[in-house]
């Protein structure tokens, strides 16, 4: 059978493996050449969505051009959710394999994370003046969002809390797992919780139908997003790396 | 068989605090281990537990790593660290019956004389929080008369806070567990009489 | 592997019996916070009633966070949580013991104080009684979830903040349904529903906390 090779700096070829990336020094490489497609690419999407979702799309009878704030605050809440599950799996990766570089992953996506929850957070209550006349209320959603920038929180506190790297990428992994093992049972629990209080439901406004600009704007969006959170994880891991394992020689050659 | 280390390796942060360890101990061996103050002893007999995970290397009890059997490997092996373990709100005695050798009852009867045997008969019944530090470790140590059946002992720094008498009793103790056939891995700073032990050196560059 | 975890509890129950003051202080803070709310909000007791199922298991949880400590770090300190690490007995049924014998020093008093809060607030003895129940199944969930952070904040800096912050989004599936039991129940729509998925939460967290505490506790001592 014939296995994928590739060739190391000195000329050696080795086998291509899914634990080639584990070493610090792969990922390194690899993650340098990934940046900047994923960045452009992630502009690109980014302005084109912004230019259709605020320019062509047609306004909504119902809410007015107000509603437009859901080209943002929408992708940023799926986002949010996506990476922690990312977050969550590589966590189990590094504890699984206890492979260094998949916590480093782990914990560069989570600030990536929280800063989405909280732009769905912000954006959500710039969405919720025009249409309810308050900055907050207490949707099911909105809760929701809350409470995973509680569980991002958390996950960065103990990180931080910990002196020794390793094992605070190992203990926060452990909370990431415990976290994503709950959010169905917190969702399911806010859920009921927001049907039962209140009376008329109160919901943040339902996404206008879509007409296909809309759609359009959104999928291009959400791409943006995707793509600037990977850009965005991959070069704080590459931090993260340098400065773990910066005395190692082949760290030193590169940096002469 | 017995106690069989290969090309053990830890790292703590940036620097490695050993690389390459390898022995093998079979029954009526001692290992003294020697270095200075930071070489990675108390880390090597934590990973020897299974306790720390080394960053290289196995260790292997009976020929299976350890990590694969753990309970097994955890009823043969006795381990006594820095820390004292013992609850200073609890009698000396109860220390040692209810928590002595986690999973093995030790009935009040046997607590009190292993106390008796190692010199603190005055002192079963003071909660611990008012012996001196050297008469805690010889409260801790007394674990070691109540566990004759667990093959492999670990010691870190069993010798020290303890005064010369005591010393030289605990170092009796450890010979008769070497004669009945036990292993021993050990670190200490002062000599721990104990012809035949062999010795590894950590933190010499080789 | 029964009789361990039966002297490990009796070990625990023994300190507890000996150090006091250490169990009894949470209660006294879930006492003193419940009587907070009321100085605060105004004695009205409409409004009393209608916020009373909410305040007391806010302060229930409150209180538990608190004495989430006794749970691992004196035994961390000390190096007999080591000596546990090193029993052939499975870590989760060790675990387990040490989590049951803190919630009968820590959750099983607050059973018997929560009527005494419930009466402050004016509830009626149906709602009480849900209540109670509710914290029959939920007290014992605080304290399995909050070994779980106990054993994470193993030497980490934070202390009891850090604490909190972890186990707060964890607990609030918890606060839900033991505080909309209550209403429930006043509203005459009946509890059962949310006291089985308490129970149901209980029985979860029986079965998977002990595993995620002993990951824990193995991590914090690598």
């Amino acid at each position: 059978m014939n296995q994928p090779y590739y060739s190391t700096a000195n000329g050696a070829r080795r086998r291509l493996t899914v634990f080639t990336f584990a070493s610090p020094r792969n990922f390194y490489h690899l993650a340098g050449r990934l940046i900047p497609w994923f960045a452009a690419l992630g502009v690109l999407t980014g302005l084109a969505g912004l230019a259709i979702g605020m320019l062509v799309a047609p306004t909504d009878f119902q809410q007015g051009d107000a509603y437009r704030i859901i080209f943002v605050h929408v992708p940023a809440a799926w986002m949010s959710m996506l990476i922690y599950m990312a977050m969550a799996g590589w966590a189990g990766f590094g504890l699984a394999y206890r492979t260094g570089v998949s916590s480093i992953m782990a914990s560069a996506l989570a600030p990536t994370g929280a800063l989405f929850t909280f732009l769905a957070l912000w954006t959500g209550a710039l969405w919720g003046k025009p249409t309810w006349g308050a900055w907050w209320v207490w949707d099911a959603r909105l809760t929701s969002e809350l409470i995973l920038l509680f569980l991002y929180l958390g996950y960065m506190g103990l990180h931080a809390s910990i002196s020794d790297p390793r094992r605070a990428d190992r203990a926060a992994a452990v909370l990431a797992l415990v976290g994503a093992v709950n959010i169905p049972i917190i969702y399911f629990s806010v859920y009921w919780w927001n049907t039962l209080h209140q009376g008329p439901s109160v919901t943040l406004g339902k996404a206008p139908t879509m007409a296909p600009a809309m759609l359009a704007a959104m999928l291009l969006m959400v791409a943006a997003f995707w793509c600037y959170g990977i850009a965005i994880a991959l070069r704080r891991a590459r931090c993260i790396v340098l400065e773990r394992h910066g005395s190692a020689a082949w760290l030193r050659r590169r940096m002469k | 068989m017995g106690l069989t280390c290969q090309q053990l390796t830890c790292r703590r942060g940036r620097s490695t605090l050993f690389a390459g360890v390898s022995f093998a101990l079979q029954a009526g061996d001692a290992l003294w281990v020697q270095g200075r103050n930071g070489s990675g002893k108390t880390t090597l007999l934590r990973s020897l537990c299974g306790l720390a995970l080394p960053d290289r290397g196995a260790v292997h009890w009976e020929g299976k790593p350890i990590l694969a059997s753990r309970a097994h490997y955890h009823s043969r092996l006795l381990h006594i660290g820095h820390a004292d373990g013992l609850k200073p709100d609890l009698l000396a005695w109860e220390n040692l019956a209810l928590g002595g050798l986690p999973g093995e009852r030790c009935s009040r009867e046997a607590a009190l004389q292993a106390l008796d045997e190692i010199g603190l008969k005055a002192e079963a019944q003071r909660p611990v929080r008012l012996l001196s530090q050297g008469q805690r470790k010889r409260v801790a140590l007394a674990r070691l008369l109540l566990a004759p059946a667990r093959p492999l002992w670990i010691l870190d720094e069993p010798l020290a806070a303890l005064d010369q008498a005591s010393a030289a009793q605990v170092g009796q103790i450890m010979q008769a567990h070497c004669a009945r056939g036990g292993m021993l891995v050990l670190t200490t700073h002062q000599d721990p009489a104990l012809p035949g032990a062999r010795q590894l050196h950590l933190g010499v560059p080789c | 592997m029964l009789r361990a975890a039966r002297q490990l509890m009796q070990r625990d129950l023994l300190l507890a019996l000996r150090r006091r003051s250490d169990a009894l202080m949470p209660l006294a803070f879930f006492l003193v916070t419940a009587t907070l709310f009321p100085l605060a909000i105004g004695p009205d007791t409409r409004l009393l009633r209608s916020v009373a199922p909410g305040i007391v298991w806010v302060a229930a949880l409150l209180s538990s966070l608190l004495g989430l400590q006794r749970l691992f770090a004196d035994d961390h300190a000390d190096g007999s949580l080591e000596q546990l690490l090193l029993s052939p007995q499975p870590l989760e049924v060790l675990v387990l013991a040490k989590v049951f014998a803190h919630w009968l020093t820590s959750g099983l008093p607050l059973l018997v104080l929560a009527p005494l809060v419930a009466l402050q607030y004016g509830l009626e003895p149906e709602a009480m009684g849900v209540l109670w129940l509710g914290l029959l199944l939920g007290t014992p969930v605080l304290s399995l979830l909050g070994s779980i952070g106990a054993g994470l904040a193993l030497g980490a800096r934070g202390g009891s903040v850090l604490v909190a912050l972890m186990l707060m989004p964890l607990y609030i599936p918890l606060l839900v349904l033991g505080s909309s039991a209550v209403v429930a129940a006043s509203d005459g729509t009946g509890s059962a529903p949310h006291l089985m998925l308490l129970g149901a939460l209980l029985a979860g967290s029986l079965a998977a906390a002990p595993w995620a505490t002993a990951a824990a506790l193995r991590i914090a001592h690598e």
